[in-house]
């Protein structure tokens, strides 16, 4: 009981740290809190429930992340925008083995400066999170499936 | 100034000076509709391969009217508007899945996957009381039925009532070759959709996909990488009326030349982390690694080094386009080659690396023109011609769109 408690304190704190990381930055952070070895995918909900593969963002190890920040910061043109994460629904799904299966929803706001604030995506997160030799717990998989599956125009920063 | 004046003000033959107010301007949408979408043109709406059984179905759009594409019992695919004859309801919800007959929700009104009216509860009363009048006939209440064309598994339709050329007469010599470059009879398989809203009008996607010049200078994540330069080997060539569009291309290297101090926004210090993310292999049998194809009046043939996909133009209304696209590979692709596909998807989709600058631009194009309603487009790059160039500093592909426009348009 306490060892859960514990568990689902320090995912608290993952997640609001994820969050913190997208929203605040230092987005060069973002990447850190994966493994090496990871797989980071953001998927529309139609393609998650007919088992069709393609997500709009796959990252399959750390150097991937690191090279959609180093496109959103320094390659790729948008509209500036601050975006606020919101993870509710934690739940520790599996914790049996090395690895903690653990689900959470999202929704992220959208703010253009011009603009009213929007929903940009709802969804959730199926994650894979390990406890890394530094005594960090990292995601080892992080899959965002997203509801919204009409984009309102474009994602440029991680959900 | 009103729309009526500016269009007065475009000098017949210039396609070079486009009035901002099409952009806008809520009439010229619905005509847009009415002589575009509705007129003779085959529109995109699906592939074999998304209804390979009797009583699949999808709905899509042909401009903003919902229709149904279904294969009925003997497998002939068939195309109808997704409006109950009743009331006007939209019949069917799904996005796809399999059916027997389409039932209208409201009045159980039932339709057969030809979409010929079938049932209508208490057509002849209840206790010899109401039902619908004797001279009531079932077949003049069908639904609107589609013309329908297909070639190598991809699905055209068309609302125009006179019977339309085929597709090789539509597309022409040189688009049908693109074309039949990637659907060459294989078997496709579909990888999945992405899908979104962009707030801009329809055209300005088109002409982005027309625009060469923009990719070389708004789009660093493709120079940075070779994957698209001005300096590289490249053509432009529509068909002859100019509604169709190809850009062709050749992947160069990342390295200055003489002819990229213009491109200031050229990276030759950048690096991927993990390269895996751009490992394209040649897989059609001519130089080309990236071949653009607009379709008039609704799409986008994309073959960006291995990544395909169809993107399909859903009209909103003036200001905004639902764009769908349609990742796919083919059936004998190896797990390798699907996952590259998946891979190099990063560069192109609703968070593309390269077409996220286009979602973008396409914004702030709106954003623009909407307020400057008096103004004009200056697409004079290359000149005011509209025929075929075989490089890429030109605007010409866009030219010829608008001299096809004007002509169905009738502006």
């Amino acid at each position: 009981m306490i060892a859960n408690l514990a568990l689902q304190h320090e995912l608290e704190t993952l997640y609001a740290r994820y969050a913190e990381v997208l929203d605040d930055g230092p987005l060069s952070e973002w990447p850190l809190m994966f493994t090496e070895e990871c797989m980071y995918k953001v998927v529309p909900r139609d393609n998650f429930d007919s088992g069709l593969p393609l997500a709009i963002v796959r990252c399959e190890s750390r150097g991937m992340l690191e090279d959609r920040v180093r496109s959103v910061e320094e390659t790729m043109m948008y509209e500036p925008r601050y975006l606020r994460h919101h993870i509710t629904n934690i739940r520790v799904k599996d914790n049996s083995g090395e690895i903690v299966d653990a689900v959470a929803n999202y929704s992220v706001i959208e703010v253009l400066l011009d603009e009213l604030p929007k929903v940009l995506s709802v969804g959730r997160y199926l994650d894979k999170v390990v406890r890394s030799d530094d005594g960090q717990l990292r995601f080892a998989e992080k899959i965002c499936v997203y509801d919204s599956v009409l984009v309102p125009n474009t994602i440029v920063y991680p959900l | 100034m009103d729309t009526r004046q500016s269009l007065k003000q475009w000098a017949s033959g210039d396609f070079a000076h486009v009035p901002f107010a099409l952009y806008s301007d809520p009439d010229i949408f619905d005509l847009e509709m009415e002589r575009i979408f509705e007129g003779a043109s085959w529109a995109y709406v699906g592939l074999a391969a998304e209804i390979p059984e009797p009583g699949d179905f999808r709905t899509t759009a042909i401009g903003n009217r919902s229709v149904i594409i279904c294969r009925d019992r003997k497998g002939v695919v068939n195309g109808f508007v997704n409006r109950c004859s009743h009331k006007g309801v939209k019949l069917c919800r799904e996005k796809s899945g399999n059916q027997k007959m389409f039932t209208c929700p409201y009045h159980r009104w039932n339709y057969d996957l030809q979409g010929n009216l079938r049932g209508v509860p208490f057509i002849r009363g209840v206790k010899k009381q109401g039902g619908m009048p004797a001279d009531f006939d079932m077949q003049d209440h069908g639904l609107p039925k589609l013309q329908i064309a297909e070639r190598n598994g991809v699905i055209f339709a068309s609302m125009a009532d006179k019977a339309l050329p085929g597709l090789d007469d539509y597309l022409g010599e040189s688009n049908l070759h693109y074309f039949d470059r990637v659907f060459d009879g294989r078997e496709l398989q579909v990888l999945g959709y992405s899908r979104q809203l962009i707030p801009a009008n329809w055209k300005l996607m088109f002409e982005n996909i027309k625009d060469p010049y923009h990719a070389s200078l708004l789009h660093v994540f493709l120079v940075t990488f070779g994957l698209f330069r001005a300096d590289q080997k490249s053509g432009v060539k529509m068909d002859e009326s100019g509604k169709h569009g190809l850009l062709i291309s050749q992947k160069g290297e990342q390295k200055k030349s003489e002819h990229t101090t213009d491109m200031q926004n050229l990276r030759d210090d950048l690096r991927l982390s993990d390269p895996r993310l751009l490992d394209p292999v040649r897989e059609f049998n001519d130089e080309a690694t990236v071949v653009m194809q607009t379709v008039w009046p609704n799409l986008i043939v994309q073959q960006q080094s291995n990544t395909l996909a169809l993107r399909q133009l859903l009209p909103r209304d003036s200001g905004s386009f639902e764009l769908h696209w349609t990742f796919f590979g083919y059936a004998d692709d190896d797990e390798v080659m699907t996952t590259r596909r998946l891979r190099q998807a990063n560069l192109m989709s609703s968070a593309g690396l390269v077409s996220g600058d286009d979602s973008e631009v396409l914004k702030l194009t709106q954003d623009g023109v909407t307020v400057n309603r008096d103004d004009a487009t200056v697409m004079l790059l290359g000149g005011t011609g509209t025929g075929d160039e075989d490089h890429m500093v030109t605007e010409t592909a866009i030219r010829a769109f608008y001299k096809h426009y004007r002509e169905v348009m009738q502006l």
